[in-house]
């Protein structure tokens, strides 16, 4: 068994953290497992509150001339809805993933570096805090004339100036209040801790592989986190630069994106999107990763053209960075360019299609098992190629010209985000529940939420297709009775209630299952990858010993063999040996070391939102706390080693 | 399944840090890359208002980046005496980086006092304001640099001295130290020269 690890001296600022339970030993741990835990549950919280944002939008917009809520709070609540569901839900869920699967997958101990990653999951609890601390010291603001001068509720203290902060609404000029300046500084803090994974992620795929673990033999979700790995790593250095140049100009009167002084409007959406596009690759390919690994195991076959799906994940993160203007046709960009990038867009479709068509190949002949990760891996096929076929029909530009600013464009990128991401999250979520908790969900409940979900969720996006070609723009509070669409748009909101009805089934089979649910067997879905022969829940040392792999699916092909024709046969060796992973699993024989809880991460991490509002109130004192914690944060790491060189046995 | 007992720990063969380094510069050509991008696109731009032709010095500028230049040569004699387990040297060339890059900085925030006297000043126009946050940020990096290495140098005055295969490495350090100089002989060019 491991020991326990006691420092045996105090190495810098502070003794090290020992706790292993409570509340301590979650803000001091390294493990890769508690920080995926901890992101899944704060992510989960934010995909609430952001759930209850579009609530109440769609409120709002349930009749025609409403008015539950003023203009300036509506804006304020789309901006956070988006706001919220990119960067502090679907992201950090899909980081919840990485951290948790990506070590086992690769047969590790842990990531490459593991304070580093307790960082960046730190730096993300605060920037997301500091974001909606706008809503207690924000204000909103009213430029001068403008209709945001009515009074507004506690709600319109939020950034109004949407997700994507177009200039110069944005600017100090249209958005006087401090609310755009919380947006853009916490999403600049938001950025760091991706950032910081991505670098992370990708040493660890890099480096830490286990014997035998070729990059070829690798488990596609492993291929998509690398993937999704470089596009963090690519993409968000440019936003960081746009967002920097948003607060020079809010806070220190510099005029990067105002012709006031010479600067350029459209720049910034030049920079924004050349960022946003390969977000949006960011947001969805994880999902693919993880329905690569559904779909297979409850097929009971291999994944149909493995390289394929790989090469065409990275063709996708690739060509990602050259289709950024398709989402400014609408804006001064010169015709050679609309048609550039109307032919990217419709190239990146290619590689999609491929990955869309291996999986229907993977499918396609199985014996289909079609328990609940595997209802939403086929949801997330059949949403995803609705919502990717609505986008090809963006790179057409006049037709594109017509539909910006739609709600047929709010249709599109919920069917990719929504039916595709989230389902795909969900998918992920049941099928590895029983490795996290070592429990099994309830299956009927599952089903249930399933369904009312995908009911709900086509309720909602369906008819916003048709809303959109009939005229409805997007970001506006109210439409007129006269213009007949307040039929559709009461379907929309009942829809979006049947939605948050899925949500709370959802959480109820969780909540119920992880404490009375059946007990898991380590593999309970017969599956192909390393991460199944392991014991359920996954042990704080992961592998007992570096598992050598032989081949891609090394663990199926360690219970199957094929016959004369093809079919999988179970070996007879199989059972025994699934017994003999359970026994060694849980019984290392070797003492292991891993490293050591750190306070550190969360010291250094916390002076962020200081630094934050020091900018904005133009203050030295909150500068300096900013500084010290972040100066304490670093030289105690600095001289802290990883892992605590700690008394033998026979020392003592 | 069954099979070896060792974690191997660098399936690339590169030290794990150093890779992450690498990966860290990597993502730094785009952060740079966006800030001359900017600088470049409105530096063809009609705008009134003073440019930075109206300001610059370039002999005095020539000087600093000399200096700064210099500083690359100390960090691989640094790297050189710690191979060859000369902990003294190492300091003294350590504390010469880090003398060398104070002196460019020294030499930067002397440039900005005189833009600024002469009327230059970030909120003046687009092109003063491109040309602060882009030096800003190199001067910032070589800021940043500096504390690393004095970082370094209290850390080899303990007993048992640096050494190049644990915690605060040098090598890394001097990675970044190396991409900083490059950087700005990109933006030597690019600022000053074209």
């Amino acid at each position: 068994m491991t020991k326990i690890i006691e420092p045996d001296k105090q190495t810098n600022i502070f003794r090290r953290p020992s706790s292993e339970y409570g509340i301590w030993s979650w803000i001091t741990t390294v493990d890769h497992k508690k920080i995926g835990i901890m992101y899944g549950y704060a992510a989960f919280f934010f995909l609430l509150i952001g759930g209850l944002e579009a609530l109440v939008l769609r409120i709002q917009l349930a009749q025609p001339d409403n008015n539950f809520l003023s203009a300036a709070e509506y804006n304020a609540m789309f901006t956070m809805h988006g706001t919220t569901m990119v960067f502090l839900a679907i992201m950090p869920i899909s980081a919840a993933f990485f951290n948790y699967l990506l070590p086992l997958q690769i047969g590790a101990r842990d990531v490459a570096f593991p304070r580093l990653n307790a960082l960046s999951f730190w730096i993300w609890v605060f920037g997301g805090l500091f974001l909606y601390s706008t809503f207690v010291f924000g204000t909103a603001g009213a430029p001068e004339g403008g209709y945001l001068a009515e009074e507004v509720g506690w709600l319109g203290n939020a950034p109004n100036g949407g997700w994507f902060g177009y200039q110069p609404n944005a600017g100090f000029k249209y958005s006087p209040g401090t609310a755009m300046d919380y947006w853009a500084i916490g999403l600049q803090i938001l950025g760091i801790s991706s950032l910081v994974s991505a670098f992370n992620f990708i040493v660890t795929i890099l480096n830490m592989r286990t014997q035998g673990m070729r990059l070829m033999r690798m488990p596609v979700f492993t291929w998509m986190t690398f993937a999704v790995a470089f596009l963090l790593a690519f993409s968000l250095p440019i936003i960081a630069i746009a967002l920097f140049y948003v607060t020079f100009d809010r806070q220190f009167g510099t005029t990067f994106f105002l012709t006031e002084g010479g600067g350029d409007p459209v720049l910034w959406q030049h920079l924004f999107w050349l960022f946003g596009h390969p977000e949006v690759y960011i947001l969805i390919l994880p999902a693919f990763g993880i329905v690569s690994e559904i779909l297979p195991t409850f097929s009971r076959k291999p994944l149909f053209g493995y390289p394929a799906i790989v090469f065409a994940g990275f063709g996708i993160a690739f060509i990602g960075f050259g289709v950024w203007a398709h989402h400014m046709f609408a804006s001064a960009i010169s015709p050679v360019a609309q048609a550039g990038f109307g032919i990217s867009t419709m190239i990146i479709a290619v590689p999609t299609g491929v990955k869309i068509f291996n999986w229907l190949g993977t499918i396609w002949g199985g014996k289909l098992n079609l328990k609940t990760p595997m209802l939403f891996a086929l949801g997330f096929i059949g949403m995803f190629v609705i919502g990717g076929l609505s986008g090809v029909t963006h790179s057409v530009v006049p037709a594109d010209t017509q539909q910006t600013d739609t709600y047929y464009i709010v249709a599109h990128f919920h069917y990719v985000l929504f039916g595709g991401a989230m389902f795909g999250i969900f998918a992920g979520l049941y099928y590895w529940f029983p490795k996290v908790w070592g429990k099994m969900y309830n299956e009927t409940l599952g089903q249930i939420h399933f369904w009312t979900m995908l009911i709900g969720f086509n309720l909602t996006f369906g008819p916003m297709h048709w809303l959109g070609l009939q005229g409805q723009v997007r970001r506006t509070w109210v439409y007129a009775e006269e213009t007949n669409l307040g039929f559709w748009n009461l379907i929309v909101s009942i829809g979006a209630f049947i939605i948050a009805l899925s949500i709370l089934i959802f959480m109820a089979n969780w909540m119920y299952s992880k404490r009375k649910g059946e007990k898991a067997p380590f593999d309970p879905w017969d599956a192909r990858t390393i991460e199944w022969t392991i014991p359920s829940p996954t042990p704080v040392w992961n592998f007992s010993k570096a598992p050598h792999v032989k081949a891609l699916d090394d663990f199926w092909h360690a219970k199957y063999d094929e016959d004369e024709e093809g079919r999988a046969v179970r070996r007879d060796s199989a059972d025994a040996l699934l017994a003999q992973l359970e026994e060694e699993g849980l019984n290392p024989e070797e003492e292991i070391e891993l490293p050591n809880p750190s306070y550190y991460p969360f010291v250094l991490s916390s002076g962020l939102p200081f630094l934050g509002y020091a900018v904005i109130y133009k203050s030295i004192p909150l500068a300096l706390i900013g500084v010290v914690l972040i100066l304490v944060g670093s030289f105690g790491w600095a001289t802290e080693p990883l892992e605590e060189e700690f008394r033998s046995e026979e020392e003592e | 399944m069954s099979g070896g007992h060792d974690y191997p720990h660098e399936s690339t063969g590169v030290e794990t840090r150093k890779l992450g380094m690498w990966v860290f510069l990597s993502t730094e050509i785009l952060f740079f890359g966006t800030l001359i991008t900017t600088f470049m696109i409105f530096k063809g731009r009609d705008f009134p208002g003073m440019k930075l032709t109206d300001v610059y010095d370039i002999p005095f500028t020539s000087v600093s980046s000399f200096v700064l230049l210099m500083s690359s040569l100390t960090m691989v004699l640094a790297h050189n005496a710690l191979e060859n387990e000369d902990q003294e040297k190492t300091r003294v060339w350590l504390l010469a980086t880090a003398m060398l890059g104070s002196v460019f900085l020294a030499g930067q925030i002397y440039e900005f006092t005189e833009f600024y006297h002469k009327g230059f000043e970030l909120s003046t126009n687009i092109f003063s304001s491109t040309f602060y946050v882009l030096t800003g940020f190199h001067g910032l990096h070589v800021f940043i640099g500096v504390v690393f290495l004095i970082g370094l140098w209290i850390i080899g005055q303990r007993q048992k001295g640096l050494s190049l295969d644990s915690g605060f490495n040098l090598e890394f350090i001097a990675l970044y130290w190396h991409f900083v100089d490059i950087v700005w002989i990109v933006l030597f060019t690019v600022v000053y020269l074209i």
